[in-house]
């Protein structure tokens, strides 16, 4: 009875706590808006095909038909082009961040306003303004046909085309992970390096790299992530280019009326993120990064 | 700077860097040029300038009803959003308590995940729960996003906040509530714009969202790709400009009210 009594009061102690008290409402949000949905998409992934209630025997049919029916490809295009995209990213990203992080000094606050701004601009429309751009007869195949009278191949609905529109649209992403990694590394701990004969390869290999490393491993994992999952990209710049996992699983859900084929498409990419999203969040410190200056 | 040497290195950072801050701009600039023309179809040079479809977007019955959907789902997004912020960042970063490192994870993890499968699993939780999808399940699907965005962002105020402060207020005697109204509150209170503003504008302008729950109701970005798939009108270029123009125009606000807080807060 005691213990019971102790158990209770631990509980009510607990509670007590400003933070959790300032926890619980964003906590209950989340359970009714996103625990909720992953867990009924996770339930839904074991039901037979074509069914639209939880309440038929489990079943592992729609999994075996990911194989079947030849997803796979569709994932694996999501995958190569997520990767691509990181890779460019990364090339693209890791001068500017240096730049931002080490080079210049108040310049710096306005190339984040800059990078910052479009972000608040619908992604459809900016999308949109690359097809306008890139457009047979748009504003660059019209300056170069004015200009110098050479008409070039259609630049848009081609694979290029996609990877082309994910690293504009995610390079905010990571960029800024980038810069808080970069700023990171003590300028001292370099001139320490160079002071003691390392080279300049050895010290972005052996001094900066592994300092920066945090903030570039979000930056990967974040673009990674929201490029796999992307639809409005392919859908915009690509057309019929490549079909990604994100429109199988609109199309499943929308026009096949298959939820648990649509399910289990998102579990699997749900389940792939997830596993790089928690190998990430094992290696560091949140409080660190964010609270940092 | 002149007197300095400027290294081969940093001006080559600095060429690109500006590179790709233009390059960021371009489909911006394209979709206000595309909405000054005259032409059903765009094409470039731009033979004749116009500002008709301006007119016509702004005399357009459905469009007022479109940005009228856009604004009941963003207002109300905001409001939500920067409330549960707030509180979500208190235990973020403010208070110690056992559980907050798993906390923080799991608020973050929504920002993580792609935006159309949770719009996808959203519908699906909707229809399961029996609720008709329309412009209020849309502001519940913007939230799952904004929220933990907006709590970021507060927490980034919040770390820089200085615990101190109200433990002195309440040695000398304040409540809880006039400790909270006088001194937490203004001094987070750029933390709080901010995030107000980055609420307002994200849900503003989010699509993937919007596609799967906003049910029979439609919103700008929506009714944009709709037309953008199939049946283009120069009146797509138009609503993106002026979309794009409210929101410059929220920004330059925002910022006027950041200065005139400073302002304030020098004097007082």
């Amino acid at each position: 009875m005691a213990g019971r009594q102790g158990s209770v009061r631990q509980i009510l102690d607990w509670l007590r706590q400003p933070g959790v008290l300032t926890a619980i409402p964003t906590s209950l949000f989340l359970l009714a808006g996103f625990v909720g949905p992953l867990v009924l998409v996770i339930g839904f992934s074991f039901m037979p095909p074509r069914t639209f209630s939880l309440a038929q025997a489990p079943t592992l049919a729609n999994f075996i038909s990911v194989v079947t029916d030849s997803y796979y490809i569709s994932f694996g295009w999501s995958v190569l082009l997520a990767t691509s995209t990181v890779l460019l990213l990364l090339a693209i990203c890791y001068p500017i961040a240096y730049g931002m992080a080490k080079l210049f000094g108040r310049w710096a606050n306005l190339v984040t306003v800059l990078v910052a701004v479009p972000l608040l601009v619908s992604e459809n429309i900016r999308l949109f303004g690359w097809v306008l751009f890139l457009l047979k007869k748009g504003i660059l195949d019209g300056t170069l046909q004015t200009l110098l009278g050479i008409s070039g191949p259609s630049l848009l609905y081609s694979v290029p085309a996609i990877v082309f529109g994910l690293v504009y649209v995610y390079l905010p992403f990571m960029l800024f992970p980038l810069v808080i990694g970069l700023s990171m590394v003590p300028d001292e701990l370099k001139e320490a390096a160079s002071d003691l004969g390392a080279r300049r390869l050895q010290i972005f290999r052996e001094v900066e790299l592994p300092l920066a490393m945090p903030g570039m491993m979000i930056g990967c994992m974040l673009t990674f992530i929201l490029s796999l999952g992307s639809l409005a990209e392919s859908k915009i710049l690509g057309g019929q280019a490549v079909v990604m996992i994100a429109d199988d699983i609109e199309s499943a859900f929308t026009f096949a009326q298959n939820w648990p084929k649509g399910s289990v498409l998102s579990v699997l990419l749900i389940a792939f993120s997830g596993a790089l999203v928690f190998i990430l969040f094992r290696r560091i410190d949140l409080d660190r990064i964010i609270g940092r200056r | 700077m002149t007197s300095q040497r400027i290294n081969p290195a940093k001006l080559l950072i600095i060429i690109w860097t500006v590179t790709v801050l233009i390059f960021l701009y371009i489909p911006m600039f394209s979709v206000v040029l595309a909405s000054l023309t005259k032409k059903r179809y765009f094409s470039f040079p731009v033979q004749h300038w116009d500002t008709i479809w301006y007119e016509k977007a702004l005399d357009s019955l459905s469009v007022r009803d479109l940005i009228a959907t856009s604004l009941s789902v963003a207002v109300l997004v905001t409001v939500f959003s920067v409330v549960l912020g707030f509180c979500g960042a208190l235990a973020f970063a403010r208070y110690d308590w056992t559980g907050r490192k798993l906390f923080q994870k799991i608020v973050l993890l929504p920002i993580f995940f792609p935006q159309a499968v949770l719009g996808l699993a959203l519908l699906l939780w909707f229809s399961t729960l029996g609720i008709t999808t329309s412009w209020k399940t849309a502001v519940f699907a913007h939230m799952i996003w904004i929220v933990p965005i907006v709590t970021l962002i507060m927490t980034i105020q919040i770390y820089g906040f200085d615990p101190s402060l109200e433990e002195a207020a309440f040695d000398m005697g304040a409540s809880r509530w006039q400790v909270l109204r006088e001194v937490t509150l203004p001094l987070l209170s750029p933390g709080i714009i901010s995030g107000a503003v980055f609420a307002f504008l994200l849900s503003w302008g989010n699509f993937p969202l919007s596609l799967f729950s906003t049910g029979a109701d439609q919103t700008v970005p929506e009714w944009l790709y709709a037309k953008m798939v199939s049946g283009y009108t120069p009146m797509v270029p138009t609503l993106g400009s002026l979309t794009m123009g409210g929101a410059v125009v929220l920004l330059v606000l925002t910022y006027g009210l950041y200065r005139l807080l400073a302002r304030r807060h020098r004097r007082g």
